[in-house]
């Protein structure tokens, strides 16, 4: 790169001192453009929700729902919608300058760090009631026993599987770890595995653990726990076996649904969200059940997920009061019940779940498993990320070779020590 | 712009009495100045604010309590030992260091190499040129998820093509911690490679044919004028290239996120995906402060070289 040599012309006294005043000037508006890019005009009728609804499905099933609430309470609803993993930060950074949005949508797992420093307002106190939602979907939107997060539905996972594959084996669904390793060892054949899940480094690795840690009786606040090396060791023997691809290692749950329809896997674990790209294919026969547990009669704890809605603190108690109004509205029983369909996901409220089971009986399973599920952050809080980031360390060491005690061991003094 | 004189505005006609020399001195200074002025501004505002503040910020406990309350309290070298005592960071340190300088040799050996290739004259030269930029035009995320299908262990195109050609086909590109760094290595190399390229190729041009002519009258063979005449004379654009390509490489980020998340088991943590790690995912922004500093450190480090060579160059 070469740079010109800068030529400074001075033809006479005056004409410098202009060109003093006009470059002045500009250095001026370039400050002054850059620091009003962070004031925000707030209008009197329109609220804003703050959500990670990037695809186009689920931004227009939202911008519908926010059309009906718009409409029913005489205001006008915006969806600002944001990649999920930059809902936090974002959100946070709105609440450094002062503009935040009226309403944002977290997920589950990253509600407790808003709400730990302090940005989020006590949907009770907005007038919001909790009868008719289940205890525990109550607590998922609650931290530290404060109602924070309205859930319009929840998720969880569960094991698909492929029923043509299967009935062509002879196989059954299995329910226990034996019968899973055993049916994923029998319909391992060529480049088709027995089973895919993820494992991948992120969220959706952890996120596909916990229900073989937790089914176990294991638990995040103990790591290397027997309980947790066992299920641990559970993954590792499936890896061996040949049931699991090695590449678990490298998959989203996006990937695993990807080689799941390409017919590279007979059975996977997976969540509803993949429904909507299932259906695509209408080829594939697909069956749901409860993901296996160790032993016949433990009961399936899979983890509880999902989005609520929360009212950040803006310090304008009208609009907090008005956005709890809006919140009201979309988690709802009857937007609720709209939501769930269109997203396969399962109604937070109760009776709403119960029409969802009659209109949706194929799922019925899923439901089951979210009767039993439990949030990620219960135990935890705002401590989940630690934990997570050395459990993802953790599955992969093991998976790819080391002993799955030394990597839990590990995990768990990570874990501790905040690093 | 035209240039003149102070001197010739003194003698201007009309002018009845010379102005004073040393508030024309001065006048001439404050003008420099407001010529900088701009730059200055700018600099401080968008380079220099952000750089104290990221060093500031490594000494406070930095939390998402602090975007509410504004306060972050000073802490010492709390997250700096924190930091430097994590097993993760040592690591992430080797990573970065086997990453940049594996990137760096192979972008800058097969970059050179087609720049050679390409200097002489042949039929498709043009278009075989622009097709090797094609790894430059595509988006960095859009090639690590490309990348990553044709990794995968079990369908990839990689050893799908290996294994009909015989070569085992059974490579766990991005699954086994040994490989891992070797594979994200090697993309990057592959997207370093028309940058070293196109800018080695136009070092080549500058060359002056003569010195080539005096070269083979000499009777020097091919390798002897590529080291005695081609090598000295691309001195200059080498350090540019290889500095450039050190601070793109070392602070790399959304590639690894994209091909393996830092994972197998933190196989590709480096410390840019550690610092990113810190700050968005745990969110404690000291600790993530401490790591870009470290980045920050080690780019001056390579920087102040930078710019030393250029002096000498000069002289």
């Amino acid at each position: 790169m070469t740079a010109h040599p800068l030529v400074v012309a001075q033809r006479g006294p005056r004409r410098p001192r202009r060109a003093v005043t006009s470059l002045a000037a500009v250095a001026v508006l370039v400050t002054g453009a850059a620091l009003t890019g962070c004031a925000q005009q707030r209008d009197s009728d329109v609220y804003t929700v703050m959500n990670s609804s990037t695809d186009e499905s689920y931004h227009r099933w939202d911008a519908e729902a926010m059309a009906r609430c718009g409409k029913q309470l005489g205001i006008r609803i915006e969806q600002q919608s944001v990649p999920a993993a930059q809902v936090m930060t974002k959100a946070l950074r709105m609440a450094s300058s002062k503009s935040l949005p009226d309403i944002v949508q977290f997920d589950a797992s990253e509600m407790p760090t808003f709400a730990e420093a302090g940005g989020l307002v006590d949907l009770r106190t907005l007038g919001l009631e909790t009868d008719g939602i289940p205890e525990g979907i109550v607590e998922f939107g609650s931290y530290r026993g404060t109602y924070y997060g309205a859930a319009r539905s929840v998720n969880t996972l569960a094991l698909f599987y492929n029923k043509d594959i299967l009935d062509r084996a002879g196989l059954e669904v299995p329910a226990t770890w034996d019968e899973l390793r055993e049916t994923a060892g029998q319909l391992t054949e060529g480049r088709r595995y027995g089973l895919a899940l993820s494992a991948g480094g992120a969220e959706d690795g952890v996120f596909q653990f916990t229900p073989f840690m937790w089914s176990n009786k294991g638990d995040e606040t103990e790591l290397d726990s027997p309980q947790v090396v066992e299920a641990l060791d559970y993954w590792k023997a499936l890896l061996q076996d040949g049931s699991l691809s090695r590449s678990t290692v490298n998959w989203t749950q996006a990937d695993v649904n990807d080689q799941f329809m390409a017919g590279n896997a007979a059975m996977m674990i997976n969540g509803p969200w993949q429904v909507e790209t299932l259906n695509t294919d209408e080829s594939l026969d697909w069956g749901i059940a409860q993901i296996p547990v160790p032993q016949a009669g433990d009961a399936s704890v899979g983890p509880l997920g999902g989005a609520v809605l929360t009212v950040p603190k803006t310090g304008d108690e009208d609009r907090e009061r008005a956005a709890g109004r809006v919140v009201a509205c979309l988690a709802g029983e009857k937007e609720q019940l709209t939501y769930a369909l269109n997203s396969w996901m399962v109604p937070a409220n109760e009776k709403a779940a119960a029409v969802w089971r009659d209109r949706v009986p194929e799922l019925d399973a899923l439901a089951d498993q979210v009767a039993e599920a439990r949030s990620r952050t219960g135990k935890l809080g705002a401590g989940w990320s630690s934990a997570s980031l050395a459990l993802q360390s953790a599955f992969q060491s093991a998976l790819t070779g080391q002993s799955s005690e030394a990597a839990l061991k590990r995990a768990q003094q990570r874990a501790t020590s905040g690093n | 712009m035209t240039t003149s004189t102070v001197t010739a505005a003194a003698k201007a006609p009309g002018k009845a009495a010379a102005p004073d020399p040393a508030r024309l001195r001065r006048r001439r200074r404050l003008a420099q100045w407001g010529f900088v002025a701009p730059a200055v501004v700018f600099m401080l505002l968008f380079f220099g604010y952000p750089l104290v503040r990221n060093v500031v910020m490594s000494f406070q406990h930095y939390t998402p309590k602090t975007f509410f309350t504004s306060e972050a309290p000073f802490n010492g070298t709390d997250n700096w030992s924190a930091v430097l005592q994590d097993a993760l960071f040592g690591k992430a340190l080797w990573h970065t260091l086997v990453f940049t300088a594996g990137s760096l040799l192979g972008q800058f050996c097969i970059g050179l190499a087609l720049a050679v290739f390409f200097s002489r004259r042949f039929p498709l030269n043009g278009v075989l040129r622009s097709l090797i930029l094609l790894p430059w035009l595509v988006p960095m995320v859009v090639s690590g998820i490309v990348w990553r299908r044709i990794l995968d262990q079990d369908t990839g195109v990689l050893n799908t093509f290996l294994g009909v050609i015989g070569l085992g086909g059974d490579t766990p590109w991005l699954t086994s911690p040994d490989v891992a760094l070797l594979s994200v290595i090697l993309v990057n190399i592959w997207i370093g490679i028309p940058f070293n390229m196109v800018i080695l190729y136009g070092g080549l041009q500058e060359i002056p044919r003569e010195l080539y002519e005096a070269a083979s009258l000499d009777g020097a063979s091919a390798w002897r004028t590529f080291r005695s005449v081609t090598l000295p004379m691309l001195r200059p654009v080498i350090t540019v290239v290889l500095v450039l390509g050190f601070m793109s490489t070392v602070k790399i980020l959304d590639l690894i996120l994209a091909l393996t998340d830092g994972g197998p088991a933190d196989a590709t943590q480096t410390l840019g995906t550690l610092t990113y790690q810190n700050s968005f995912v745990q969110l404690d922004f000291g600790a993530g402060a401490v790591v870009g500093n470290v980045l920050i450190l080690i780019s001056a480090a390579f920087a102040v070289f930078y710019l030393r060579a250029n002096r000498t160059d000069g002289k």
